[in-house]
């Protein structure tokens, strides 16, 4: 088996794993299972219920950028300094979208692959830019959101730090095995 | 530097409103405005059933005392990551289940258990409102998490016809790995910034004490 093969085996096999052991751990501690577990159910609706202020905060706002072609702009402004550090042109606006919207940057990557073609460069290149790193405003949303969190400190500075160096990392790295 | 997220927003807003006009694309920004409303509550009302199965699981684990052990097991990574939080608290289990389920790509278990963990430690923020050290250090690690597996891109990958869909995988691990360390060192080292400083401890209200004892 492939290590890829083998962690994928582990992804599908995790959760059916974990809950039997949490059941069963808990009857043996003489747990009462179904009642605890419907008592910690009870909270779910109300946090995903919770976060929707704060989702359609950033989903709306990053919405409204992305379709005013805001990042185009961007693009064609750093575009030639981004080129000079070897950045393809086309890959740019996958990192510029990243931290904002993790849809919007896979569609962009879906179709880069497809007009580029998956195994090129810029097709390896955007697609290992997707997994660097997460939506970090997204997840800024929904985490803090549950808690009613809204002085968020130095949060956006630190998500945005990891993202850039996530980025930069895949570039290098990419250049190092691809090119 | 507590408002940068109010400073965000507003120039997110304002740019998109502006270059939109410029460009011609009202129509476009007023429909992005209503999916994104859209898509904000198809994504809580989804979160809805697997929120309350992971939320049932860590009851049982937690009165089993599995959370605690957990919490035991990450103790030398947590003393220095989350100095504030105590060695034993259920937000350090909440926190690992969190982090594997992330590291696993179980998109479906890791921002319920994320949820949780945030939670529990909202139980040891003094400051209601404002995110503690932790808070923003676990967050750190959420927004720049390593997936030992990117099945979403793999699939993409595969159904547009590569030789090697899975080449990416290193390098998405040794990027994501930079990230993540950046994003943590960068978390702890912003906290200390009189910019970033938590507000003075308030004084306990000795009532609300009074009140809590009883």
């Amino acid at each position: 088996m492939t290590p890829t093969g083998m962690l994928a085996a582990v992804s599908t096999w995790a959760i059916p794993t974990v809950i039997l052991l949490v059941v069963a751990a808990g009857a043996m501690r003489r747990v009462k299972v179904y009642e605890s577990f419907v008592e910690g159910a009870r909270e779910g609706f109300e946090v995903a219920v919770r976060i929707i202020p704060y989702l359609v905060a950033i989903l709306v706002a990053v919405g409204m950028l992305r379709a005013s072609g805001a990042v185009d702009l961007l693009v064609g402004a750093v575009g030639s300094l981004t080129s000079a550090i070897g950045l393809p042109a086309e890959v740019l606006p996958v990192a510029m979208l990243r931290p904002l919207s993790g849809s919007g940057t896979l569609g962009l990557v879906s179709e880069l692959s497809k007009v580029h073609g998956p195994d090129s460069f810029v097709g390896r290149l955007a697609a290992t830019m997707y997994g660097s790193t997460e939506t970090t405003f997204y997840v800024l949303a929904v985490y803090f959101g549950a808690v009613g969190i809204t002085r968020s400190r130095h949060a956006v500075l630190a998500g945005l730090a990891g993202d850039l160096a996530g980025l930069v990392a895949a570039l290098l790295v990419c250049r190092w095995l691809f090119t | 530097m507590n408002v940068m997220l109010n400073w965000i927003w507003l120039a997110l807003v304002v740019v998109a409103v502006v270059v939109g006009a410029a460009n011609g694309r009202m129509e476009a920004v007023t429909k992005a405005a209503f999916d994104g409303a859209r898509t904000s509550v198809d994504i809580a009302l989804g979160l809805i059933g697997v929120m309350a199965l992971w939320l049932g699981v860590m009851k049982i684990a937690e009165r089993a005392g599995l959370v605690e052990l957990l919490a035991r097991a990450i103790r030398p990574l947590a003393r220095r990551l989350f100095p504030g939080v105590p060695p034993d608290h259920p937000a350090l289990g909440a926190i690992l289940m969190n982090l594997a389920a992330n590291w696993l790509g179980l998109g479906n278990a890791a921002t319920p258990l994320g949820l949780k963990a945030m939670a529990e430690l909202d139980t040891l923020n003094p400051h209601k409102g404002t995110a503690s050290n932790a808070m923003v250090t676990f967050l750190a690690l959420n927004t720049s998490c390593i997936t030992l597996v990117p099945a979403t891109i793999i699939g993409v990958r595969v159904s547009l016809g590569s030789a090697a869909p899975t080449d990416i995988v290193a390098p998405t691990i040794l990027a994501s790995a930079c990230a993540t360390v950046v994003a943590a060192t960068a978390a702890r080292l912003l906290e200390r910034l009189p910019a970033f400083r938590l507000p003075a401890q308030a004084a306990p209200d000795p009532p609300a004490l009074a009140a809590e004892a009883s």
